[in-house]
C-alpha cells in the first residue's frame, strides 16, 4: 500500500475530528472528536517516521498518547463536574464565560 | 545696593500663603497679627528703601533689583525685576501704609465673621499683587500684578459668596476687567513690536528718542497712539472709566474695608499709575493723551451726576470714586502727570477715610447702608463724624484740606496745558470746564451725603436706633490716622504760588520727586494759579451751600420740589442712566444668543454628534463584532483557534527567505543569484522579472539569472519563489541602477 494513503487517512480523520469538535453539542462527543484529531496526528507522525526511516516520529507518537490520556482524564473530570453542577453537558447552553 | 526690594511684595504673599494653608488652625488674634505684620513689615521696608535711598530713588532714576531671569528666547528677554523710583516708591508707600491701616480696621470690622482667615489671606494676596504691579520693571511683570489684583478683587467682592448678588458682582468685575486686560495686552504687544523690548525703561528710552514709536501704524496714527489707546483701555477697565466703569459700583458688595482699600484707595488707581508710568509713550502721541483726558472728564461728570441720586452710602462713595478717578485721568491726560499722581495720593487717604467711615456707620446701623434711613449720627458717632467731616471737606476741595491742592493742580494743569499742539488745543479748556462742573457736583453730592447721614433727626427704625454705638478702637484708630492724612497729604504738593508766601521757591517736594519719572510739572503763572484756586474754592463752597439748602438737617422742601419738578431726571440718575440695561441689551444679550448658537452648533452637533458620536459608533461596531467571538461558547473559541492555526500553517508553508540575494551589475548586464539551500530539493521555481512588466523574463529551478538592459536607468527586479506543492509564493524586490 503506498505511503500517501496513510497520510490521506490521517487527513480524513483529522477533518472528521475537527468537524466533530466544532459542531457536536454534547461535550462527550467533542472530547471523542478531540481524541480522533490526536489519533490522526499520531498516524501522520508514524507514517512520516516510517517513510523517512527515522525513529523520532515514533517517540513523539508516544508523547501524544500520554498527552491524550492526560487530556481525557482532565476533560472527563470537567465534563462530570459540569454535569453535576448543571445537570447538562450541552455546550451551547454552557456559556457562563461570556463577555 | 538695596537687595531687599523683593521682600516688599514677597512678605504679603507669604502671609497670604500661610493664612490660606494654616489660617484655620490659629485664633482670630494670630491671624490678624500675621496679616497686619506682613503688610506693615512691607511698609517699613518700602519706607527704608525710599527714604534712605532717596537720592538714588529720586535722582538717579530709581533702584532696580533683578530677582530672577524669567524667560528669554530669540530677542525676547523678560526679567522678573523690580524697580523703585519716585513714582513706584510713592505708590508702594501708599499701598502698604493704607493697607496696614485697613488690616487693623478689618480686625474690628470682621470681628463677627467666621471666615476671617480667608479674608485676611485675600487682603494679603491683594497687597502682594498690588506691590508687584507697582514695582514691576517690565510690562509682563506689571501684568502679573495687574491680574493678581484683579483676582484678589474678584475673590473679595464675592467674599460673602453665599449671596448670589455678591458672587455675580464679583463675576461682573472680573469679566469687565478682562476686557480691559485685552487692551493692556494689545498695547504691550504693539510696544514690543515697535521697540523690541518689554522692559519699561527700554520702552521709555525708545519713546524719548521717538523714531520707532512715532512711526505710523494705522489710520494715519502712530504706534505710540495705538499703544497708548489700548493701554488706556486696560487702564479704563481697572480704573472704572467710561465705558468700563459699571463694575465698580457693584463691587461694593464686598466687605467695606475691601471697598476702601481695593476699590477706592489703591487698585482702581492702577490705571492712572499705568498711564503715568508710560508717560513718555503718551507724550509721543498727544492725541492719545487727549482721549485719556476727555474720557476722564466725561467720566468725572457722569459719575458725579449719578452720585446725586444714590441712596446707598457705599454706592455714593463708589460713584464718587469713579468720578475722582476721572479727575486723575484728566490730570495725566493733560500731560500733568505729577498732578494726576498727586490727586491719586491725596485721594487714597480721604477716600479710604470716607469708606471706613461708611463701614463704621453701617456697623452702627446694624449693617444697613440706606442713607434715607439715617440722620443725626453726628452726636452718636462723634469720632466717625469728625473724620468724615475732614475727609468730606478734603474731597470737596475746601482750602487747606488735601483735595483742594490736588484738585487745583489738575484744574490748573487742564487750563494751562500745551501738550496737544494746535488742532487739539480745545481739549485742555474743554476738560477744564467739565471738571469744574464735576467739582461742583462732587461738593454737592458729598455734602448731601454728609447732611443726610450726620445732621438732623434720625430717621432709622426704633430698634436700629437703639443699637447705634461708636465703633471699637481698632476701627477708630485707622480712621483718625486717615483723617490726619487727608489734611497733611496735601502739603506735599503745595503749588509754587503758595510756597512763595512762606518764602520758599520752586516746585513742591512731590513735583520735584516725581520729575525724573514723569517729567517736569507745568509752569503756571502765579496770577492764574491764584485765580484757579479762587474759582475752585467758590465752587466747593457753592456745592456745599446748595446741598445744605436741599438737605441740611434732612430732606428739605427744595429737595422735594426738585424731585417733583424733574421726576424723570431724578429717577434716571437713580437708575444710573440705565447703562447696565443698555449693555445688557446691546452686548450681553447678543453675546448670549451667539453663545447659545455656538453651543447648539459646535457643542451639540459638531462635538457631541459628529466627533464623539462617530467614535462611539466605531467603538460600538467593534464591540458588536468582537462580542461575537466572546460568546462564552467553547466551540466558537475553538473555531477561531482552528482558523488561526490554518493561517499559521499556510504562512509556515511559504518558501523560506533565501540566505542572501546577490546582485552584480557590469555595464548593462545584471546578474542576480540567490543563496538558497532549499533550491536543491527541486520543489521551488524561481521567476525573474527584470524589466518590470509583470511577466517573468527568466524562469526555472535554478536560483540565478542574468539580463542585459538597453541603456542606463533605474530598474526594479522582482524575484518570485514559488512552491508548487502548496501553491505558496514569496516575492523579493531589488532596486538596481545602470549607469
Amino acid at each position: 500500500m503506498p505511503g500517501h494513503y496513510y497520510i490521506l487517512l490521517s487527513l480524513a480523520l483529522f477533518f472528521i475530528g475537527t468537524t466533530g469538535a466544532l459542531l457536536r453539542r454534547n461535550a462527550l462527543f467533542v472530547l471523542m472528536s478531540l481524541e480522533l484529531q490526536l489519533g490522526a496526528g499520531s498516524l501522520a507522525l508514524l507514517t512520516f517516521a516510517r517513510g523517512l526511516g527515522d525513529q523520532k516520529g515514533h517517540v513523539v507518537a508516544f508523547f501524544v498518547m500520554a498527552l491524550a490520556a492526560a487530556e481525557v482524564a482532565v476533560g472527563l473530570a470537567i465534563v462530570v463536574s459540569v454535569y453535576r453542577s448543571r445537570r447538562k453537558i450541552d455546550l451551547d447552553a454552557i456559556n457562563e464565560l461570556r463577555n | 545696593m538695596f537687595s531687599h526690594l523683593h521682600m516688599i511684595p514677597l512678605l504679603p504673599l507669604l502671609g497670604a500663603a500661610y493664612l490660606i494653608l494654616a489660617g484655620k488652625r490659629h485664633s482670630r488674634g494670630v491671624v490678624q497679627t500675621v496679616a497686619s505684620i506682613a503688610v506693615f513689615a512691607s511698609f517699613v521696608i518700602s519706607a527704608d528703601a525710599f527714604f534712605f535711598g532717596l537720592p538714588a530713588v529720586v535722582h538717579q532714576g530709581g533702584i532696580t533689583e533683578l530677582v530672577y531671569e524669567w524667560f528669554s528666547g530669540g530677542n525676547v528677554n523678560v526679567d522678573l525685576s523690580l524697580r523703585m523710583d519716585a513714582l513706584s516708591g510713592l505708590l508702594c508707600l501708599v499701598v502698604t501704609f493704607i493697607g496696614t491701616l485697613i488690616h487693623v480696621y478689618s480686625a474690628g470690622y470682621m470681628a463677627h465673621d467666621e471666615d476671617y482667615p480667608r479674608f485676611f489671606a485675600y487682603l494679603n494676596l491683594f497687597c502682594g499683587a498690588m506691590l508687584i504691579l507697582v514695582l514691576g520693571d517690565s510690562l509682563p511683570v506689571v501684568f502679573i500684578g495687574w491680574e493678581g489684583v484683579g483676582l484678589a478683587s474678584y475673590l473679595l467682592i464675592g467674599f460673602w459668596y453665599k449671596e448670589n448678588a455678591n458672587a455675580s458682582a464679583g463675576k461682573k468685575a472680573f469679566i469687565t476687567n478682562r476686557i480691559g486686560d485685552f487692551g493692556f495686552l494689545i498695547g504691550m504687544f504693539l510696544l514690543f513690536r515697535a521697540t523690541g523690548t518689554l522692559d519699561i525703561q527700554g520702552i521709555l528710552d525708545s519713546a524719548k528718542v521717538g523714531t520707532a514709536l512715532a512711526a505710523p501704524l494705522w489710520l494715519g496714527q502712530s504706534v505710540a497712539f495705538w499703544a497708548g489707546v489700548f493701554l488706556f483701555v486696560g487702564a479704563a477697565g481697572k480704573s472704572a472709566q467710561i465705558p468700563l466703569y459699571v463694575w465698580l459700583p457693584d463691587a461694593m458688595a464686598g466687605p467695606t474695608p475691601v471697598s476702601a482699600l481695593i476699590h477706592a484707595a489703591t487698585m482702581v488707581t492702577a490705571g492712572v499709575y499705568l498711564v503715568a508710568r508710560m508717560s513718555a509713550v503718551y507724550m509721543v502721541a498727544p492725541a492719545a493723551l487727549a482721549i485719556v483726558a476727555v474720557v476722564g472728564a466725561l467720566t468725572a461728570l457722569f459719575a458725579a451726576i449719578i452720585g446725586f441720586a444714590q441712596n446707598d452710602f457705599k454706592k455714593v462713595l463708589a460713584y464718587s470714586t469713579v468720578s475722582q478717578l476721572g479727575f486723575m485721568f484728566v490730570g495725566v491726560g493733560t500731560g500733568n502727570f505729577a498732578g494726576g499722581i498727586f490727586h491719586l495720593f491725596t485721594h487714597a487717604f480721604f477716600k479710604a477715610g470716607l469708606f471706613l467711615c461708611a463701614g463704621s456707620v453701617m456697623h452702627a446701623m446694624s449693617g444697613s447702608g440706606d442713607i434715607t434711613k439715617m440722620g443725626g449720627l453726628g452726636k452718636k458717632l462723634p469720632w466717625t463724624a469728625w473724620v468724615f467731616r475732614i475727609c468730606w471737606l478734603a474731597i470737596c476741595g475746601v482750602p487747606i484740606f488735601s483735595g483742594f491742592f490736588s484738585k487745583d493742580a489738575i484744574l490748573n494743569g487742564a487750563f494751562a496745558t500745551e501738550v496737544y499742539g494746535h488742532g487739539l488745543g480745545w481739549v485742555g479748556p474743554f476738560v477744564g470746564v467739565v471738571l469744574l462742573v464735576a467739582a461742583l457736583g462732587t461738593a454737592f453730592y458729598m455734602s448731601r451725603l454728609y447732611c443726610l447721614v450726620f445732621t438732623g433727626p434720625c430717621r432709622a427704625d426704633e430698634d436700629v436706633q437703639h443699637h447705634i454705638h461708636e465703633s471699637p478702637i481698632s476701627m477708630v484708630f485707622p480712621l483718625v490716622v486717615l483723617a490726619a492724612g487727608a489734611i497733611l497729604s496735601g502739603f506735599a504738593g503745595v503749588p509754587p504760588a503758595i510756597r512763595e508766601l512762606f518764602g520758599k521757591h520752586g516746585e513742591s517736594t512731590l513735583a520735584v520727586w516725581l520729575e525724573p519719572a514723569v517729567g517736569a510739572p507745568l509752569e503756571v503763572a502765579h496770577r492764574t494759579e491764584w485765580m484757579g484756586m479762587g474759582i475752585s474754592t467758590v465752587i466747593a463752597l457753592a456745592g456745599i451751600g446748595l446741598a445744605y439748602v436741599f438737605y441740611g438737617g434732612g430732606y428739605r422742601a427744595p429737595a422735594h420740589a426738585f424731585a417733583k419738578k424733574l421726576p424723570g431726571l431724578v429717577s434716571l440718575a437713580r437708575d444710573k442712566f440705565r447703562i447696565d440695561e443698555l449693555y445688557g441689551f446691546i452686548i450681553i444679550r447678543p453675546l448670549q444668543a451667539l453663545c447659545r448658537l455656538v453651543f447648539q452648533v459646535v457643542d451639540r452637533v459638531l462635538i457631541d454628534k459628529i466627533l464623539i458620536g462617530s467614535w462611539a459608533f466605531v467603538a460600538d461596531l467593534a464591540g458588536r463584532v468582537f462580542r461575537f467571538f466572546q460568546a462564552g461558547d467553547v466551540q466558537r473559541y475553538l473555531a477561531v483557534f482552528a482558523i488561526g492555526l490554518a493561517v499559521l500553517v499556510w504562512i509556515a508553508a511559504r518558501p523560506a527567505a533565501p540566505d542572501e540575494v546577490r546582485v552584480l551589475v557590469e555595464d548593462n548586464t545584471v546578474a542576480v543569484s540567490l543563496v538558497d539551500p532549499e533550491a536543491a530539493s527541486g520543489n521551488l521555481t524561481y521567476s525573474f522579472d527584470f524589466d518590470g512588466d509583470g511577466i517573468a523574463d527568466r524562469q526555472g529551478k535554478v536560483p540565478s539569472a542574468t539580463w542585459t538592459f538597453s541603456g542606463p536607468d533605474h530598474h526594479t527586479v522582482s524575484i518570485v519563489i514559488e512552491d508548487a506543492r502548496w501553491h505558496t509564493r514569496r516575492t523579493i524586490k531589488r532596486d538596481i541602477e545602470i549607469r
